[in-house]
């Protein structure tokens, strides 16, 4: 009797702890995008929605990040990051490519990241 | 702080140090870096910044050793720096009510670029243009809402938007239904206007959430919050018509989640004004007790935000003839009189829960229960109704996949029990009780970027109005910079309660008659009506100045309407089911430019074209102009260091030709002309700030002197055959000047 408690107790342990370690499904992410303008916010937002699992995000001007609620089953933040600079925008995680960078509009050429 | 210094100073003398680098991170409360924080000793001019981990490394300074840490939106951090420990450094972001404070000068009135529907906001600053009082009159200085001048027996200021009369207008206070069934026609002046934090008017269906009454639109007002107000607040005014109000708000906060504000209001008119002599009093003399408690919790980190309400009013209005004595002219042929008393009890509360870990996901429960007893009478017609009523909303809002794809659910129980009694040329009692229970769901989609639209259904289940369901849709498109289109569809059903809500036709001698018996609501059916709209908003730069057009039409087209004919005969009231057509065409274009900053400039004209079929046939509604112009200019100072400003605001309203009533079977003496004369009033009034806590203003209503002086038929003898009241078109009064002041303790 002892023993199985300790065996249900250790089993229900090791779950919990799995738990801990599971993808969370609304998992909060902040890292740095650069951009410069409005129009700026809505390329970068509309490219983080593009991703399967991303619930909610915003762009913020004045500080320079994004705010992201994404479902860690479905994405990871280096994924939206991706997506992010594929439409010229570079990210903490990943950059834009030139070209892509030279063809966004005059007033969202923002100072890119070395 | 200085003992801190002097102790800190001791510390670096004794550790004479050699060059050292003082590292650090500075987050938010949420322990997310802030990138480009400005980091500097005390006085000195070098000044770093945060890397965007919110990482810095700053040179020890040998003179000072306090650290300012600031960033904007967050509250400057002074540390005193005594070691070369790894700083964390937590910023307070600047509390909301100081972030409006620094933002940009809001304008008075907002038209929205981006939301769906057709909403405009009424803040305080457009609220305190019309010093007085209550909720009817605050509209008197926004184009979309017509303020009808108060006619004399009732005192009341009918209010109408897109040319329908206030019934067909959802009124809520915060969501909460509450100008309705018994308090049609005198809810909005048992609000007093400095309670009122904002008000919402949306044109067109309005939303399903907080029912299917709503026809030609929705007014939303939003009490002063406990939780933000100010410890107290004083507003007095005075009126040369001898109406007094007093406004005292009391606020106190308990804790930082706790905090309630008492509301206390008191009116009085006592003297007797007769401007126009006709004998008759031009406003009615009476006296208001008004208050509410309400309570705030507010629990940010878990989510929880839960307000209640205690309301307790009472109402008491007098007139007719100013001669007239209650005590032995009531039901008498000595004088002609009236009286009013109102009672009005209210307990609602409101809880919201966000989901802290999803923003974007939460609940509401919204629950209200309301008693509105009135007691009249109107020479020798009597008029009882005692209205209870308990709300109950329950709503879940929350996304599909994203955050571009919202919805909201609920479902909501309504009972209405009614006691009520009319003593007119026939006695009758209607009581009644009505039940419904709702369930509703509406989504909204965003692209974030040019489109959104809102599509809502809703089905409900009513014991008299049967079981129906109330589509609603909104759309917006930005077609290009600076432009908004918007088109919205939706169908609307209510119970008319007919005499409630034509509460003025019984300061006349003519005869009720109800034409249908087979309905459920007084022998009618329920009234349903669509309504249609389009709306363009373009703002744009005219010589530089910024500048706004706004077009709108709209349509609503009644399927079913409890007609009131007044038409067929100027000695009865008929009330009858619509055969036939009846539609409020509606159309509005406004102007509104910055002339110079501090100076506005907003105008309009609207074209109302509202028909329906009568006995008599298809007419015009009466006592509706169909060309309306309205103007307003406010300008106001820069403000100074105290605080001290001018505000002035003057405001221009013509009527065109409004049809009478048929009064053609009156003998000619007692006979109206066909149209009421066009004619204009002008509003005008000064605030002066002497400080950001104590203000005072003056100011005039119908400056112009327009009176309508024949708006009484047969007067002379209010028990005869031909005596009406209810036929007014303009002011009676004439000219109005009024003063007040307004004191704060922030």
């Amino acid at each position: 009797m002892k023993n199985s408690i300790i065996v249900l107790l250790v089993a229900f342990l090791s779950i919990s702890a799995v738990a801990q370690d599971a993808k969370s499904k609304n998992k909060k992410v902040v890292f740095k995008v650069v951009g410069n303008c409005e129009m700026c916010e809505k390329r970068i937002e509309k490219a983080a929605f593009s991703v399967k699992g991303v619930k909610s995000a915003e762009w913020h001007v004045d500080c320079q990040d994004i705010h992201l609620l994404i479902d860690e089953t479905k994405c990871s933040k280096e994924d939206v990051a991706k997506a992010i600079a594929s439409v010229g925008h570079d990210t903490e995680f990943a950059k834009a490519e030139d070209a892509v960078y030279e063809k966004l509009h005059g007033c969202c050429l923002y100072e890119r990241i070395k | 702080m200085y003992k801190k210094i002097v102790f800190v100073l001791f510390f670096i003398s004794s550790f004479a140090s050699a060059q050292e680098i003082i590292k650090g991170t500075v987050t938010d409360k949420k322990k997310q870096p802030l990138f480009g924080a400005n980091i500097a000793w005390q006085n000195s001019k070098s000044v770093t910044k945060t890397d965007e981990n919110g990482n810095f490394s700053i040179e020890k300074s040998t003179e000072v050793s306090i650290l300012e840490i600031s960033y904007e939106g967050f509250e400057t951090q002074k540390i005193v720096v005594n070691s070369t420990e790894i700083l964390t450094i937590i910023l307070k972001e600047v509390n909301s009510l100081k972030e409006v404070t620094i933002s940009k000068t809001k304008k008075s009135t907002e038209h929205s670029l981006y939301k769906v529907t057709n909403v405009q906001t009424m803040g305080q600053k457009e609220l305190l243009k019309a010093a007085c009082c209550n909720l009817s009159e605050s509209f008197s200085t926004n184009p979309s809402i017509d303020v009808n001048f108060s006619d004399a027996v009732t005192g009341n200021r009918q209010i109408k938007m897109l040319g329908l009369t206030s019934p067909y207008i959802l009124i809520t206070d915060e969501n909460i239904p509450s100008v309705r069934g018994a308090s049609q026609a005198y809810g909005l002046s048992f609000v007093p206007g400095t309670w009122v934090e904002s008000i919402q008017i949306t044109k067109g269906a309005g939303s399903v959430i907080n029912g299917y009454e709503s026809i030609s639109g929705q007014i939303n007002y939003e009490v002063l919050k406990p939780f933000n107000d100010i410890p107290f607040f004083l507003n007095l005014y005075g009126s040369q018509d001898s109406r007094y109000e007093l406004n005292t708000n009391f606020n106190h906060k308990y804790s930082d989640k706790l905090s309630a504000t008492l509301f206390l209001h008191g009116n009085t008119r006592q003297s007797r004004n007769d401007m126009n002599n006709d004998g008759f009093l031009d406003n009615p003399i009476g006296k208001q007790v008004n208050i509410l408690n309400r309570w705030q919790y507010n629990d940010a980190e878990k989510g929880w935000v839960s307000f209640l309400n205690l309301r307790y009013m009472n109402d008491e209005k007098q007139a007719g003839q100013v001669n007239f004595n209650p005590e032995t002219d009531k039901f008498t042929t000595n004088a002609w009189g009236s009286e009013v008393n109102t009672e009005k009890i209210e307990i609602s509360n409101k809880t919201g829960y966000v989901f802290p870990d999803m923003p974007y996901q939460s609940f509401g429960f919204q629950n209200s229960f309301q008693s509105h007893k009135q007691e009249s009478y109107f020479g020798f017609n009597q008029y009882t109704i005692h209205q209870k009523s308990f709300y109950s909303n329950l709503l879940f809002n929350s996304i599909i996949s994203n955050t571009k794809n919202k919805f909201t659910t609920g479902i909501n129980v309504a009972h209405d029990q009614y006691n009520e009694a009319v003593a007119l040329n026939f006695n009758r009692d209607f009581s009644r009780i009505d039940n419904s229970l709702g369930a509703f769901f509406e989504y909204t989609f965003d692209n974030l970027d040019n489109f959104s639209l809102v599509a809502g259904a809703r089905i409900d289940q009513h014991n008299r109005l049967g079981t129906f369901i109330t589509p609603r849709l909104h759309i917006r498109y930005n077609p290009w910079d600076q432009a908004v289109i918007r088109a919205s569809v939706g169908r609307g059903k209510r119970a008319a309660n007919i005499f409630a809500e034509n509460q003025q036709l019984f300061a006349s001698n003519r005869n009720f008659s109800i034409l249908n018996s087979d309905g459920k609501l007084y022998g009618l059916n329920p009234e349903i009506a669509w309504n249609y709209g389009v709306s363009f908003i373009q703002k744009f730069k005219l010589l530089g100045m910024s500048s706004e057009v706004v077009f709108d039409y709209y349509v609503t087209d009644f399927q079913n309407q409890a007609v009131v004919d007044i038409d067929a005969n100027a000695q009865q009231v008929l009330f009858y089911n619509l055969e036939g057509k009846s539609f409020a065409n509606s159309f509005q274009a406004e102007f509104s430019i910055e002339l110079i900053k501090h100076l506005n400039f907003k105008s309009a004209y609207k074209y109302f074209d509202v028909q329906t079929q009568y006995s008599s046939g298809q007419l015009q509604k009466a006592l509706q102009a169909k060309h309306r112009i309205f103007g307003n200019l406010s300008f106001e100072t820069h403000i100074k260091e105290k605080g001290q400003q001018w505000k002035f605001d003057v405001t221009y309203n013509w009527l065109g030709e409004q049809r009478l009533p048929n009064t053609t079977s009156n003998p000619v003496g007692y006979q109206l002309t066909d149209y009421a004369p066009s004619f204009a009033v002008m509003n005008a009034q000064i605030t002066r700030t002497f400080s950001s806590t104590f203000e005072l203003y003056v100011g005039g209503e119908n400056i112009g002197n327009y009176k309508q002086n024949n708006g009484i038929v047969q007067s002379e003898n209010p028990f005869g055959t031909y005596f009406d009241s209810s036929m007014l078109y303009g002011p009676v009064f004439g000219q109005m000047y009024y003063a007040g002041l307004r004191f704060k303790i922030k």
